[in-house]
C-alpha cells in the first residue's frame, strides 16, 4: 500500500516555510535575559514540526539539522542551559541552512555541505559547553512561582489525578486553575512583577504528576534527556490554543476566479440598474427595492472576495528585523528596526513585489544611512541608530516610509557624482530634484563598493518596480538628521481608482493616483511654444500639454461637448508633470482592471482596459509615456 | 509560387463553418469556433490599422473584434442586425471576427479539397488551406490560426508571437 507522498511535497514545503519564518520571528523576538516559556515552546515546536515532516517525507538531511537543533532547544526549554546571544545566532545559522536544503529539495538553488557540517558541529558543541555551567536555572522565579499560585498548585493536581467529582471545593480549584491557563494573566494578576513567571507556571506543573522539584532534579543530572511524553503534551496544549484561528489554503487562481466574477455580476448589476432607469418609480416600486439590495450585497460581496487577497504587511516585514540584525553585526554598527503599522492589509501581489524593494531602502539605510558608533557619538546622537519601517492607509492607497535616523542623502556628492556621470543637473536644483537624481540608472555615491549595497544597480530598480505596481516613492532627507523614503501603493492590483474622461464619443480612466488637479482649458491659461507646442500656465508654472484626443485618433464626432471648454487634467508621471487635455470630465469610480494583453496585445500609452457599467469597455491610459515624449519630443513615444 | 515554398498544410479539419464576405464563401475550422454573435458596438483603440474595429466586452474578457470585410478590402461595410461576429478560440486567445453572413457548417471530404493556385490576391495565398467544391460553390478555406497570428494583423505582440 505504497502511497504516492509527492503529492504532500507542496503541502509539506509550505509548511516548513511557514516554520522556518516563525522559528526566525519568534527568535530575534525572545528577550535572552527573560525568554517568556511560550515562546521556547514555541520554537521548539516549529523545529520540531520540521523535524518530523522533514523524517516523514525522507529528506534526511534536514531531519539531522532538525534534530540536533531540536536537541538544544529542548534543553533551552527545559532551562538546563542559559539561551545565550551565540545561541541565537546559531538557531538563526540552522534556520538558514534549513532553508537551503528546502529550497534544494524544491528543486532550486544547492546545498553547501560545509555549511550543514559546520551548523551542527556547532550546535553539538554549544550543547555541550554550556551543559556544565547551567545550574543557575532561574531558582528565583521558581521560588516566585511557588509563592505565587503555591495554593493552587498543591491542590490542583488532585482533582485530576482523584476525579472526584463530589468537591465543588476542588472544581472551583480547577476552574480558577483554568481560567489562568487559558487565559493570558491580565497585567493585575501577576502585578508585573509575576507575568513570566506565571507562563512559565503554565509550562512547568500543568504535566501534573510531576511536582515541581522534580524538574529542578533533572537538571542538574540530565545531558541527554530522551523524549517523555509529557513533552508531546505540552505541545499540544500549547498549541491548541493557537489554534482557535482556523484557516485553510486555496490556490491563489481559485481566488482570482471568484474576483474576476464578482466583477462580472457587479457589471450585470449595474446593467440591469440602467436597464432599470426609466421605470416609473411607483408601478415598479418592488424591482427598485430589489435592484438597491442587489447593488449593496453584491458591493458588500466583492468588497469581502477582495479582503481575501489582502494579507497584512508584515508577512514583508517580519523579514527584516533579521536583515538588519546581520547587516548591523556584519558592519559593526548598533542599529534598531522599528516597524510600525504591520497589520495594514494590501493586495497579495504587491506583497510579493515589494518585499524586493523594501529590503533595498533598508539595507541601504543600514549601510549608508546610520553611521558608525562613534561618528553618532560625536553628532550627539543615540549610538544605536533607528530604522524605522511605517506602513498605513492614506485615502485609497497604502503608504509605506523607510526611515532612518542616520546621515541623509549628501547633497554635494550626489551632484558630483552625477555630473561625473553626465546626468543632466545643475546646482540650483531644489532638493527634492536632486534626491531624484539617485533614482538614475548606474548611480551610486558610495565611495566604495560594500558587500551588502553600492554596486549602482539598486535605486533605479527600487523605482521601476514601484511604478510597475502603479505607486510613486518620494525621498526626504535633512543631512546629519537622516532620510525618509515615502511608497505610496495602491491598495490592490485588481482596482484602480480612476477618473472617467470623455474624448468624443470614447471613454478614457485616467488613473487616480497621479492626477494632481484638473483645470479648465481657456485661451488665457494655453500658451504656445513656436507655434505647435503647446504649455499650460497654471498658477506661474508651465506644464506641456498633450491632447487626448490627438494621442488617440479615432474616428467620431469629436464635438460631443461644444458647449464645455475642454478640461486640462493634470497628471504626474515619473516626477513630471503633464497635462492632458480631455472634453469632458465624466466622474470617478473604482474599475476593476482587465488585462488587454490576455486576448490582444499592449499598446503605447495604455495600462489595460475595464469594463463600465453600461458593459462597455474603457481603457486605461497610462500618462508615463506623454510625460517621456514632452521630455524627449525626438523620441516620439506615441 | 507560393504553393512550392509554402505547400497547402494537411487538411486535418473536415467540418467547416461556412461565411460569406461581399459575394465570396469561406470556411474556417468549426473547432476553432467559440461562439457567433451579432455586432454590438466596439471601444474603438486609436492607432491600430483600421481593420481592428475595437474591443469588446465578451463576459468579462476584453476581446479585439477585426473585421475581415475591411482587412480584405470587401466593399459595402455595413454594420446592421444582420453583421455577425464568429468569436474565435485560437491557442488562449479569444479574437472576434465580423463576417457578413454565417451560411452552413459543412463536411468536407480530403477529395473536395483542391490545392490553391497561385496568384496574387490581397489574401496572401499563405493563410489558405485550400479550395472546397461543392456542387458549384466554391469555398475558400482559411488556415484562420495562421491568418490572426500573423504579423500584419497586429493582433499579437511581436514578443508573444514567436
Amino acid at each position: 500500500m505504497s502511497i504516492d507522498l509527492s503529492q504532500f511535497f507542496q503541502v509539506f514545503f509550505d509548511e516548513t516555510e511557514e516554520h522556518l519564518l516563525a522559528l526566525e520571528t519568534l527568535l530575534l523576538g525572545v528577550d535572552r535575559m527573560a525568554p517568556v516559556g511560550e515562546d521556547l515552546n514555541a520554537i521548539f515546536r516549529a523545529v520540531h514540526s520540521i523535524k518530523g515532516g522533514s523524517a516523514t517525507f525522507g529528506f534526511n538531511d534536514m531531519t539531522e539539522v532538525a534534530h540536533v537543533l531540536e536537541n538544544l532547544l529542548d534543553r533551552v526549554r527545559k532551562r538546563e542551559i542559559i539561551l545565550t546571544e551565540e545561541m541565537i545566532n546559531a538557531f538563526l545559522e540552522a534556520g538558514d541552512v534549513l532553508r537551503m536544503q528546502l529550497a534544494f529539495h524544491r528543486g532550486q538553488g544547492s546545498v553547501d555541505p560545509d555549511a550543514v557540517q559546520g551548523v551542527q558541529e556547532k550546535l553539538t558543541a554549544l550543547a555541550s559547553t554550556v551543559g556544565s555551567d547551567s545550574n543557575p536555572i532561574f531558582p528565583v522565579e521558581h521560588a516566585s512561582v511557588s509563592v505565587f499560585s503555591g495554593g493552587i498548585k498543591q491542590k490542583v493536581p488532585e482533582p485530576v489525578v482523584q476525579n472526584d467529582p463530589g468537591y465543588g471545593f476542588f472544581d472551583e480549584g480547577q476552574d480558577f486553575f483554568e481560567s489562568i491557563r487559558e487565559v493570558k494573566p491580565e497585567p493585575d494578576l501577576g502585578y508585573g512583577f509575576f507575568v513570566d513567571p506565571v507562563s512559565s507556571a503554565e509550562v512547568f506543573p500543568v504535566p501534573s504528576s510531576e511536582p515541581v522539584g522534580a524538574g529542578q532534579d533533572s537538571v542538574g543530572s540530565g545531558v541527554k534527556t530522551d523524549p517523555v511524553p509529557e513533552r508531546v503534551s505540552w505541545g499540544r496544549r500549547a498549541a491548541d490554543r493557537v489554534g482557535t484561528d482556523p484557516s485553510i489554503r486555496v490556490k491563489v487562481e481559485k481566488v482570482d476566479q471568484l474576483i474576476n466574477l464578482v466583477g462580472e455580476l457587479i457589471i450585470t448589476q449595474s446593467m440591469l440598474m440602467q436597464a432599470s432607469g426609466p421605470l416609473e418609480e411607483v408601478r415598479h416600486e418592488s424591482l427598485k427595492r430589489a435592484l438597491g439590495q442587489l447593488e449593496r450585497n453584491s458591493r458588500d460581496l466583492q468588497e469581502a472576495i477582495l479582503s481575501v487577497r489582502m494579507l497584512p504587511i508584515s508577512v514583508v516585514f517580519n523579514r527584516f528585523p533579521r536583515l538588519v540584525r546581520d547587516l548591523a553585526g556584519k558592519m559593526g554598527k548598533q542599529v534598531e528596526l522599528k516597524m510600525l503599522g504591520e497589520g495594514t492589509e494590501l493586495d497579495k501581489g504587491l506583497i510579493e513585489k515589494i518585499s524586493d524593494p523594501l529590503m533595498h531602502l533598508i539595507r541601504n539605510s543600514v549601510d549608508h544611512g546610520i553611521e558608525m558608533p562613534e561618528r553618532r557619538h560625536r553628532l550627539h546622537k543615540p549610538s544605536c541608530g533607528m530604522v524605522t519601517l511605517n506602513a498605513y492607509h492614506q485615502g485609497g492607497a497604502v503608504v509605506i516610509e523607510v526611515s532612518d535616523d542616520g546621515g541623509g542623502l549628501p547633497r554635494d556628492k550626489i551632484l558630483s557624482k552625477a555630473r561625473e556621470q553626465g546626468l543632466p543637473c545643475h546646482d540650483a536644483m531644489t532638493d527634492a530634484e536632486v534626491w531624484n537624481l539617485i533614482f538614475e540608472p548606474g548611480f551610486s555615491t558610495t565611495d566604495q563598493i560594500t558587500e551588502v549595497s553600492g554596486r549602482g544597480v539598486g535605486m533605479d530598480v527600487v523605482k521601476r518596480n514601484i511604478h510597475q505596481m502603479g505607486g510613486r516613492i518620494e525621498i526626504d532627507s535633512t543631512v546629519d538628521l537622516g532620510m525618509r523614503t515615502i511608497i505610496r501603493l495602491p491598495l490592490t492590483l485588481a482596482i484602480l481608482d480612476g477618473l472617467l474622461v470623455a474624448v468624443g464619443e470614447q471613454v478614457y480612466v485616467l488613473p487616480l493616483i497621479s492626477i494632481l488637479e484638473s483645470v479648465p482649458l481657456t485661451s488665457e491659461n494655453l500658451r504656445t511654444i513656436s507655434g505647435d507646442g503647446r504649455l499650460l500656465q497654471v498658477r506661474g508654472e508651465y506644464v506641456p500639454l498633450v491632447v487626448l484626443g490627438e494621442k488617440f485618433p479615432v474616428p467620431g464626432d469629436r464635438s460631443l461637448f461644444p458647449e464645455n471648454p475642454p478640461i486640462a487634467v493634470i497628471v504626474e508621471a515619473e516626477g513630471h508633470k503633464v497635462a492632458v487635455c480631455v472634453d469632458a470630465l465624466l466622474g470617478q469610480q473604482q474599475v476593476v482592471i482587465k488585462s488587454l494583453e490576455t486576448h490582444f496585445r499592449r499598446l503605447v500609452g495604455i495600462s489595460g482596459a475595464t469594463i463600465l457599467g453600461d458593459g462597455r469597455v474603457a481603457l486605461i491610459v497610462d500618462p508615463a509615456p506623454f510625460v517621456h515624449e514632452s521630455r524627449f519630443p525626438q523620441a516620439g513615444v506615441v | 509560387m507560393m504553393n512550392q515554398n509554402n505547400p497547402t498544410p494537411a487538411v486535418t479539419a473536415n467540418e467547416f463553418l461556412i461565411f460569406t464576405l461581399g459575394s465570396e464563401e469561406y470556411g474556417i475550422d468549426i473547432l476553432k469556433v467559440q461562439e457567433i454573435r451579432g455586432y454590438e458596438t466596439v471601444t474603438r483603440i486609436a492607432n491600430t490599422p483600421d481593420f481592428i474595429k475595437g474591443v469588446i466586452n465578451l463576459r468579462g474578457e476584453i476581446v479585439p473584434i477585426v473585421d475581415l470585410r475591411v482587412r480584405f478590402h470587401l466593399g459595402d461595410i455595413r454594420y446592421d442586425e444582420f453583421t455577425v461576429v464568429i468569436i474565435l478560440y485560437l491557442v488562449g486567445r479569444l479574437v472576434g471576427m465580423v463576417v457578413d453572413g454565417v451560411s452552413d457548417v459543412l463536411s468536407l471530404t480530403p477529395e473536395q479539397i483542391r490545392p490553391v493556385p497561385g496568384f496574387t490576391a490581397t489574401l496572401d495565398t499563405h493563410y489558405l488551406m485550400g479550395l472546397g467544391t461543392l456542387d458549384q460553390r466554391m469555398l475558400i478555406l482559411v488556415d484562420i490560426e495562421r491568418l490572426v497570428k500573423s504579423e500584419d494583423m497586429a493582433l499579437i505582440d511581436k514578443t508573444a508571437n514567436e
